[in-house]
Parts: structure tokens; C-alpha cells; sequence
């Protein structure tokens, strides 16, 4: 009586299928899961994404004095709108003595107000204050300001910018 | 005749539909299921109270993405079209704006209830536990959400969450990454919290609210606690069963009405607070470069910011790094480590104390949050002039100095007359606390909060400024004065 082979015979036919079928579907999930995991994390990079930025001429910005320049997100989208408008504190000293500090507080990123009479940046948030040369003078902050690497050439002012400065990746 | 043929012919298509959705079987293990009659209790109205918030939420929600531009550059301007353009935009912001504050409200009145009333233990852990990630996606809701008003706040209140999350080691970069959608602050960022706050995490509270919901009900009300009947894994089951035969009742009709009233009073409370309050904002446009901006959270996430400002700065990564962790962690464990026993609190005095530190340093802490004194008053040293009982009666050279105080931003950190910053101590009586060296030395070198000025004071204005500030004492009280030196004649 050929049953019982039979018998076998439709298991591991059915066996056969259902393993084909988890197999054929755990093959499309990965397919599936690879583009969705490689556009959700597509904003990671391995390296450091900066660009140089020009503040415009050197001699815009007057000797012994820190101002307020903006510039625009080198990586901005169509639709950023007001959000691409990246200030930073400008400080020359002399000549081509420069230096450019990150908006952000190094506490937790409130944008610091410079107050030329008293030569004192002060973060609106917590309290912390800053020297004119950016070193921390008091509060939470627990170092200096970010300072934008810089040169100068043809008398324009560039910075090296695009990235959101934090502790563990200062511009 | 009509009415009864009427009546007959409705009973049998509620009868069509019952026997296809089963509904009356439904009924009785959801809606009708069995609770203990003590559970009628006003202190059991807080889980549903949570949930019509929710729903509330939803529903306005859904209104105003009909509106609402989730786009950097026009998020913004949609918030003022449904403030001023859009028929009952207005209120419709304003009833998800208080619907958002209430829910955290009930929702934290909810857990701390099933906290005393020992709900959490044998068998209903599991139930807490859902809670828990209950609670933690509504304070992801309600960070999102002040996001979606895309004003200064919501900028920089990023540009915070960014800079937290940078503080993590090693992992630190990626993460603000992926928080921010890309290198900085822009358009990905708003879409990426926008996605989050409307699909991801409402996709994820709906889920969990059914399990939690499933396993109330598979577990049953918790009975009202009473002392001296503590929980034992072994006879709990047949404790309950015996409650539930002696005084069980169907939780509709007979235990819903208090929830419903306060369900009632809740709704008319969060329409009556939008009508009266408005909505909020949004405050000013989101560009970075207006940089007179003061950014402030909501009111829930308050004690956070006040603690960000008193955490001292070394030990500040380290317990935004582990504080948060471990919190989190005793909170899921609450059920292991109290899984028996009491479940009435005035057998637990741990619970009621941890309760009432908690809440205590959360209320302490936003109230502190409200008006911020470790914050400098940016504009205070040109708005507040020098009141005028301080410049009545000084020579020059004080009054010099006194200029001095406005001109070198003194006041955005010291009140002078109750008005100025307060950073620093009122320099009303400062003479009373520092002698004339102590003063010179103060302004100089700093300390504590304040920074040195000895970079920004020539030595003429240090001595003007110190003559000033040694003029303030209250009429009659002695200035300060070094023991060590003798008291010269003419000095009072």
C-alpha cells in the first residue's frame, strides 16, 4: 500500500513550500529593509560634512571690534526658509588677526549675546558668560566658545562651516 | 402599533450586526466587564481621563494638519494663518495646546494613583510596565509637538536636544545626526519630528494603549487598597475572584459614572482654558540670526531646564548621560522591587515620601523655571536706570561710578531698587558684605557666577565703581569693615 510513503511524500512537499515561502519572504524583507533603513539613517555620515563659507571682505568688519555675521547653510534645501540664516560672532583684533566663534553656546547651544562694554558674550539660557577672546569665564558652559576654522584670501574672509557644533563635534 | 413594528425592526438589525461582530460577547469582557465596587472611586477616574486627552488630541491634531505646513520655511507662516486667517484656528490651536498640558497633567495624576494604590504589583506588572513606555511616548509627544510650533523656542529648543544628545560618547555625532536629519538645524529636521510626532510615536502610544488597555481588563481593576491585606502570589488570584463574587459589578453601567463626569468636567475644562487662555504663540520667526531671543520650553519640560542651569559643569554630561538612564530603569523596575506585600499606602511610607520628594523637586524646580534668576536680564543695563535714591547725595567720582554699574552690564546680573537681573546678590547693601579691598578684588578677579573684569575696568573706573558701590548700605547700618585694620577716624 503506497499511503504511508504518500503521507511523507505530501509532508515534505508541504515542507518543502512553507520553508521556500520563509525563505522567499525573508529575502524580500531584507530587500525591503535595506532601503528603508539606508534612507531613515541616510543623514549619517562617517565624515565630517563642512564647507567654506564667505563672510564677505576682511575690512567689513573693523579692527578691534566683534560683529554679528550671517551666512547661509552651505547644505541648505529649497524649503529651509529662515532656518539657513547661520549667524556667528566675528572678532578681529589686527591686520588679519581673526577670530570667529560659533553662535552656540558650548553649554547646550542658546545663541550667545556679545556686549561690546563689558566685552562679554552672555548665554540667555543658563547664565553662562564668556571673555572677549571666547574663554569661558563663568556658569554651565564647560569650555570655550566654538571657534570656526578661518583664512584669509584676496582679502575675503572664509570660514569652514555647515555642521551644528557640540561637545563632541566642535566645528 | 408603528412604534412597536419600529422597535422590532431595529432590534433585529442590532441583532444583524451582533451576530456577525459579536458584539454582546464583546461587551461583556471590554465595556461590562466585572470590577470590584470600591474601584468606583474618584481616584480611579485619572487612566481615562489620560485616554480622552488623547483622543482629544487626535481629533484637533487631525484639524490642524489640514492647515499646518510642516515645511522650514512655512511652518511658521501656517501657524499665524490658523492663528488669524483660518475660521476657529485660533481655538482649534488652542484646545490642542491645552489638551497637550492637561494630558501630561492627568497622565502624571494616573501614575503617581497607581503608584500609592500599590496597583502595579503581582499580577498587574506588565501592565505598569506598558505604562511606563505609555509615559515616555507622551513626553516624546510633547517634545515633538512644541517643535511643530516652529518659532525661536522650537529652534533653539532643538539646537538643546541636539547638544544633549552630542554629549553621549562616542556615538554622539551620529546621534545628533539622526536627530537632526543632517549636519545642522534645517527643513529635514522639522519634517523628521513632524513625521515622529504624527505617525511614529501616535502609531506607537495606540498600540500600546491597547495592550495596556487589554491587560486592565485581562487582570481586572485593581480593588481598593486596604491596610493590613497584603498581596501574596498564592492566594491573590482566588482574593480577587472572592472580591469581584461579593461586590463585583459591571463596569458599565454601574462603575462608569464617576469617569464619565470627570471625563465631562475634563473636556469642558481643556475648551474652557483654550477659550479663555488662546493658544500659545508661536513667538518669533524661526531664523538664527535673531539672535535677541530667549528660548524657553514648555511648562512641562521646565524642571529639566532649570536643572540644565544648576547641574555644576562637571558633573553635567555625566548625569545627563546616567540620571535619565537610571531613572528610567528604577521606573520600569517599580513592580520587581515592591512586587508583594501592602498595597494600601498608609502601610507604605517609602512610596508616599518618594512621592512627595519627587513631585516636590519638579514643582520647586519649574517654579524656578518660570522666572530663571541664573539668567542674565540681556536688556537690563539700558532699561533699568539707576533708581534714584542711589545717585541722591554722591560725590562725582560715585556718581561715575554708578555710571560704570549700567554701562559695563552690572545690572544684567545685580538688581539695584529690586530691578535687574538676579545672578548675582542685589547690590543694595553690598557695602554691608564687602570692604572696600574685597570689592576691588571682587570686580577684578570675579568668582563663583561672575566673570573678571579686570580686562574691561581701567583703574580709573575700578575706583569709581568701588567708590559707588561702597556709598550702598542702608542709611544707619556700618559698611563692612577689615577687622585687622583699625578704624580711622571720619570712616562711619
Amino acid at each position: 500500500m503506497p499511503e504511508p510513503s504518500q503521507h511523507s511524500r505530501e509532508l515534505s512537499r508541504r515542507k518543502f513550500l512553507f520553508a521556500v515561502g520563509v525563505g522567499l519572504n525573508a529575502v524580500a524583507g531584507v530587500l525591503l529593509a535595506i532601503p528603508l533603513v539606508g534612507y531613515v539613517f541616510s543623514s549619517l555620515r562617517s565624515k565630517t560634512q563642512q564647507a567654506w563659507i564667505s563672510l564677505g571682505p576682511l575690512d567689513s568688519f573693523p579692527e578691534r571690534q566683534t560683529r554679528l555675521a550671517t551666512y547661509q547653510n552651505p547644505f541648505r534645501t529649497p524649503w529651509d526658509g529662515p532656518t539657513a540664516n547661520v549667524p556667528c560672532w566675528v572678532r578681529r583684533l589686527t591686520g588679519d588677526q581673526v577670530q570667529v566663534f560659533a553662535i552656540n553656546c558650548t553649554h547646550l547651544g542658546c545663541p550667545v549675546r556679545w556686549f561690546p562694554e563689558s566685552g562679554l558674550f552672555m548665554c540667555p539660557c543658563h547664565g553662562g558668560v564668556y571673555y572677549e577672546d571666547g574663554a569661558r569665564a563663568s556658569g554651565p558652559p564647560p569650555r570655550g566658545l566654538y571657534q570656526y576654522e578661518h583664512r584669509i584670501t584676496d582679502g575675503q574672509l572664509w570660514v569652514r562651516g555647515g555642521e551644528l557644533p557640540t561637545l563632541s563635534q566642535a566645528v | 402599533m408603528d412604534g412597536l413594528r419600529l422597535r422590532s425592526r431595529l432590534q433585529s438589525i442590532a441583532v444583524w450586526f451582533d451576530e456577525r461582530l459579536h458584539l454582546t460577547r464583546l461587551f461583556e469582557s471590554t465595556a461590562g466587564h466585572t470590577v470590584p465596587a470600591n474601584a468606583g472611586s474618584w481616584f480611579y477616574v485619572f487612566g481615562s481621563g489620560t485616554l480622552l486627552c488623547f483622543v482629544i488630541q487626535i481629533l484637533t491634531g487631525i484639524c490642524l494638519a489640514f492647515v499646518y505646513v510642516p515645511s522650514a520655511n512655512e511652518a511658521w507662516t501656517s501657524l499665524e494663518y490658523l492663528n488669524y486667517v483660518q475660521p476657529l484656528g485660533w481655538y482649534l490651536r488652542a484646545v490642542h495646546f491645552w489638551g497637550s498640558n492637561f494630558m501630561v497633567a492627568i497622565m502624571t495624576l494616573h501614575m503617581i494613583q497607581v503608584f500609592l494604590f500599590g496597583a502595579f504589583k503581582y499580577p498587574r506588572e506588565l501592565t505598569w510596565i506598558t505604562g511606563c513606555v505609555l509615559f515616555l511616548c507622551t513626553l516624546g509627544m510633547a517634545f515633538t509637538g512644541q517643535v511643530m510650533r516652529f518659532d525661536q523656542d522650537a529652534y533653539w529648543g532643538l539646537g538643546i536636544g541636539a547638544a544633549i544628545a552630542g554629549r553621549a560618547p562616542f556615538i554622539g555625532p551620529q546621534i545628533v545626526d539622526l536627530m537632526l536629519g543632517g549636519p545642522i538645524i534645517a527643513a529635514e529636521t522639522l519634517s523628521r519630528f513632524f513625521t515622529l510626532h504624527v505617525f511614529v510615536i501616535p502609531g506607537l502610544i495606540i498600540a500600546m494603549v491597547a495592550v495596556h488597555l487589554r491587560l486592565v481588563l485581562a487582570a481586572g481593576i485593581s480593588e481598593y487598597p486596604e491596610p493590613g491585606k497584603p498581596v501574596r502570589k498564592e492566594t491573590y488570584r482566588e482574593e480577587y475572584e472572592a472580591i469581584l463574587k461579593q461586590q463585583g459589578v459591571p463596569f458599565f453601567p454601574k462603575a462608569i459614572d464617576k469617569d464619565l463626569v470627570f471625563a465631562g468636567g475634563l473636556m469642558l475644562a481643556i475648551l474652557g482654558c483654550a477659550a479663555f487662555f488662546g493658544p500659545a504663540g508661536p513667538n518669533g520667526i524661526p531664523d538664527p540670526s535673531i539672535i535677541d531671543t530667549v528660548p524657553r520650553p514648555d511648562f512641562y519640560f521646565l524642571a529639566l531646564f532649570s536643572l540644565f542651569a544648576l547641574l555644576p559643569p562637571y558633573l553635567e554630561t555625566f548625569l545627563i548621560l546616567t540620571g535619565p538612564v537610571v531613572a528610567i530603569l528604577v521606573l520600569f523596575a517599580v513592580p520587581f522591587l515592591s512586587n508583594t506585600g501592602e498595597k494600601s499606602a498608609r502601610r507604605r511610607p517609602m512610596a508616599v515620601v518618594s512621592v512627595i520628594l519627587i513631585m516636590l523637586t519638579i514643582v520647586v524646580l519649574a517654579y524656578l523655571g518660570t522666572y530663571s534668576p541664573w539668567s542674565p536680564e540681556m536688556d537690563a543695563w539700558s532699561g533699568a536706570p539707576t533708581p534714584p535714591e542711589f545717585v541722591k547725595g554722591r560725590t562725582p567720582l560715585q556718581l561715575q561710578g554708578a555710571l560704570v554699574v549700567q554701562n559695563k552690564q552690572c545690572r544684567n546680573c545685580h538688581s539695584l531698587g529690586d530691578e535687574g537681573g538676579l545672578r548675582g546678590p542685589a547690590l543694595d547693601d553690598v557695602a554691608t558684605r564687602l570692604t572696600r579691598d574685597q570689592l576691588i578684588r571682587q570686580v577684578l578677579q570675579g568668582g563663583g557666577n561672575m566673570p573678571a573684569y579686570s580686562n574691561n575696568l581701567s583703574p580709573a573706573e575700578v575706583t569709581a565703581l568701588v567708590a559707588f558701590l561702597e556709598t550702598l548700605h542702608p542709611a544707619g547700618q556700618l559698611p563692612a569693615r577689615d577687622s585687622a585694620k583699625p578704624a580711622r577716624p571720619g570712616e562711619n
